[in-house]
């Protein structure tokens, strides 16, 4: 099923500036996001996921910074965007939902000022009256009980308020929601029922959501698309059926291996691959999966591969699926 | 209001009094311990022994310590206080009914300066955070933080009062005024309001600009370090980047709801530091030769007047007992995840 483009990413970089030297969180990444999709970003830990996440809403702040690329968000190039458009972008056309709903709401603020507040930022025109109204069709919708839009964020269970948080999330009509580990927090039963609830909303609101989570499974059972990322890299994206079935890049072969049972371990899965995880501030030169890799090729710690398509539709970032003239020659001379 | 909420009020109030008991205690057996003796300290060394006699028994002081320490409480509790031990041995009450709205009338506005002025600049501080007017306002509360208040005040003094001439170097009015000024309530600018006495209200707000200034800020240094640190930490939280990505404006984000975040510690503070106002009040006091509480005890204290003494400290106890209570209730209303 082909799909309209809604987010174009383009040759998207950030860095972190550190003590050590420059870190090159997300390194030259280009990517679509499709409209309508569950778009699932997986990888292990520092990888970048949230890094991408939050450089799609240009929320990047210092020590970090956007170093290169585009945003295309329907067809327009946020990077060129002023402060203010920015502002009005943030929570009407793309909005974010946090990992912990436990902070992520003010604690002082009731969840009724919450909402009409996200209403009022954006439309200062509608009275407090009309965005409450608003607010408590989409509360309902989310089964959240009307009596709650009193109550303060510690007078909430954590699915309540998650679900408080995706409500904020919705009420502008955001296209695109950011779902960074929104689920990780919660118990597995309260995390499948908002995983549930999400891909409701989906269908229900046509949104697209881009899921950033460790839970594998929970992708496999969601998401349209998957997107994997390694030290920086997209070094993997396409179908779910696809990808799952027939892993292409080495990492995600060995990402897949590393969850034992999908259907008997619904719980979060840290990732086991042999090795340690790259050092961002002096990254691997080439691959950087290469130190890790039982495939590699002298050619992998020499030159960067290319984000490259291949028949079935899969994005891959590996040599072993791209052409090179030194290819051969540098294999040889090992 | 609820009944959860009326046993907090009742329990947190009936907590004051032994704190309050605790500390006029302490006074009460520190000041016995101390060198020095109230009856020779105003008669001289002149003055026979049997004379000194005379006026100790009359006074009481050779009752047994324990039978003094009742009768001090008895004093206490009734408000009655007793008579001062030296010069003229005046009612303490009439005294300190004098002396109190005098220093009220100095710290109350010394406070309010200080939290209004002290906060914002934290606050703008730390919206700031790195930039030059960061670090301009740092240095300013290190700098007001380390002077001490009498030597402010002199400068104070020999700026405004001497030099330019602005205004009045001590006391709470012009004494040409205060021969005809009519004062039902003590606090001059009440009474001046009351009656109508518009050149006296003039005088009795320029008299309390420098001392004001002074003990304000004295202060502001420790509500600028506090409100900035506070309200860095509370911008780095969780909501307030979840408040940016909903296009919520950052003025709105600083001034909203961080600040409102941070007040829950600026009220512990102020509740804290009102021992340490009280303290300065004193310096203030003196260096401006304000009628306060203040004064009178540095004077009693003097004396070994321990009578006197006593009771001022029982009133200022039960002054920071108030004020901490007030904060914690204020604390329990703005907070809603206190709950009793
Ligand atoms: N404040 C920071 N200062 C310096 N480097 C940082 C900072 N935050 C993140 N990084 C770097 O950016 C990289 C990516 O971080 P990010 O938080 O995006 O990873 P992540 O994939 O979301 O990880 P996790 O799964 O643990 O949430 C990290 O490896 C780290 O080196
Ligand atoms: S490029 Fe080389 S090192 Fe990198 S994943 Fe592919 S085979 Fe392994
Ligand atoms: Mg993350």
């Amino acid at each position: 099923m082909e799909r309209e483009t809604l987010v174009s990413v383009q040759d998207l970089s950030v860095t972190y500036q550190t003590r050590i030297g420059p870190v090159s969180a997300v390194d030259h990444v280009s990517f679509e996001i499709q409209k309508g999709e569950i778009l699932g970003l997986v990888g292990e830990s520092g990888c970048g996921k949230s890094t991408l996440g939050k450089a799609l809403m240009r929320l990047i702040e210092p020590p970090a910074e956007i170093s290169s690329g585009h945003i295309i968000f329907e067809g327009e190039d946020i990077m060129a965007y002023d402060e203010e458009k920015m502002r009005d972008f943030r929570g009407r056309r793309t909005s974010m939902i946090f990992q912990d709903p436990m902070t992520s709401l003010n604690p002082m603020q009731r969840v009724d000022d919450h909402l009409i507040e996200a209403i009022q930022v954006h439309e200062p025109k509608t009275s407090r009256e009309k965005a409450l109204e608003r607010s408590s069709v989409l509360i309902e919708r989310l089964g959240i009980g009307l009596n709650r839009l009193g109550s303060y964020p510690h007078q909430l269970s954590g699915g309540m308020r998650q679900r408080v948080m995706t409500g904020l999330g919705l009420v502008l009509n955001a296209q695109l929601i950011i779902a960074d580990e929104a689920t990780t927090s919660l118990d597995v039963i309260v995390e499948a029922k908002l995983a549930d609830q999400l891909r409701e909303i989906r269908d229900e609101f046509g949104v697209t959501l881009l899921m950033i989570t460790h839970n594998i499974a929970l992708v496999a059972e969601m998401a349209d698309r998957v997107a994997v990322m390694y030290a920086g890299h997209v070094v993997e994206m396409g179908d779910i059926y696809t990808v799952f079935e027939k892993p292409m890049h080495p990492y995600t072969q060995g990402l897949l291996g590393s969850v034992p049972s999908v259907e008997l371990n619904d719980r979060d899965e840290l990732f086991k691959m042999p090795g340690e995880p790259p050092n961002l501030t002096h990254p691997p030169t080439g691959c950087r999966f290469h130190p890790r890799c039982q495939y590699a090729m002298p050619i992998c710690s020499q030159l960067e591969p290319d984000l490259t398509k291949q028949p079935s539709g899969t994005l891959v970032h590996c040599w072993l699926y791209q052409d090179h003239p030194d290819k051969q020659k540098n294999t040889l001379k090992a | 209001m609820s009944s959860s909420f009326r046993k907090f009020l009742i329990t947190r109030i009936l907590l004051t009094i032994p704190m309050v008991l605790i500390l006029v205690s302490l006074i009460f057996f520190v000041m016995r311990v101390l060198p020095g003796d109230p009856i020779r300290s105003q008669l001289g060394p002149r003055v026979s022994e049997e004379q000194a006699d005379v006026l100790r028994e009359r006074l009481g002081l050779n009752d047994p310590i324990l039978v003094q320490y009742g009768n001090y409480l008895k004093d206490i509790v009734t408000f009655d206080f007793g008579n001062a031990l030296t010069q003229g041995e005046r009612p303490i009450k009439d005294e300190l009914g004098e002396r109190l709205p005098a220093t009220l009338e100095l710290t109350i506005p010394a406070m309010l300066f200080t939290s209004i002025f002290g906060v914002s600049l934290g606050a703008f501080a730390a919206k700031n955070r790195k930039k030059p007017i960061d670090y301009i306002i740092r240095l300013f509360s290190i700098f007001i933080y380390s002077i001490p208040i009498f030597f402010l005040g002199l400068i104070f003094q020999i700026v405004f009062g001497v030099q330019l001439d602005w205004l009045p170097l001590s006391g709470r009015m012009d004494s040409m005024l205060l021969t005809t000024f009519q004062s039902t309530t003590n606090f001059y600018v009440l009474d001046a309001i009351i009656s109508h006495n518009w050149p006296a209200l003039w005088s009795a707000v320029l008299h309390l600009i420098m001392p004001t200034l002074t003990l304000g800020l004295a202060l502001t240094g420790v509500f600028i370090r506090l409100t900035r640190a506070n309200m860095i930490e509370m911008l780095r939280s969780d909501f307030i980047a979840a408040g940016k990505a909903r296009g919520i404006s950052e003025k709105r984000l600083v001034y909203h709801h961080a600040l409102r975040n941070t007040f829950i510690p600026i009220l512990t503070l102020i509740g804290l530091q009102t021992a340490i106002l009280i303290a300065g009040a004193v310096l203030t006091e003196t260096t401006f030769s304000w009628p306060g509480i203040g004064r009178y005890l540095v004077e009693r204290i003097a004396l070994r007047d321990y009578t006197a003494v006593q009771s001022t400290i029982a009133v200022f106890a039960f002054f920071v007992a108030i004020i901490s209570l007030v904060m914690d209730l204020l604390n329990a209303v703005i907070d809603p995840r206190i709950r009793y």
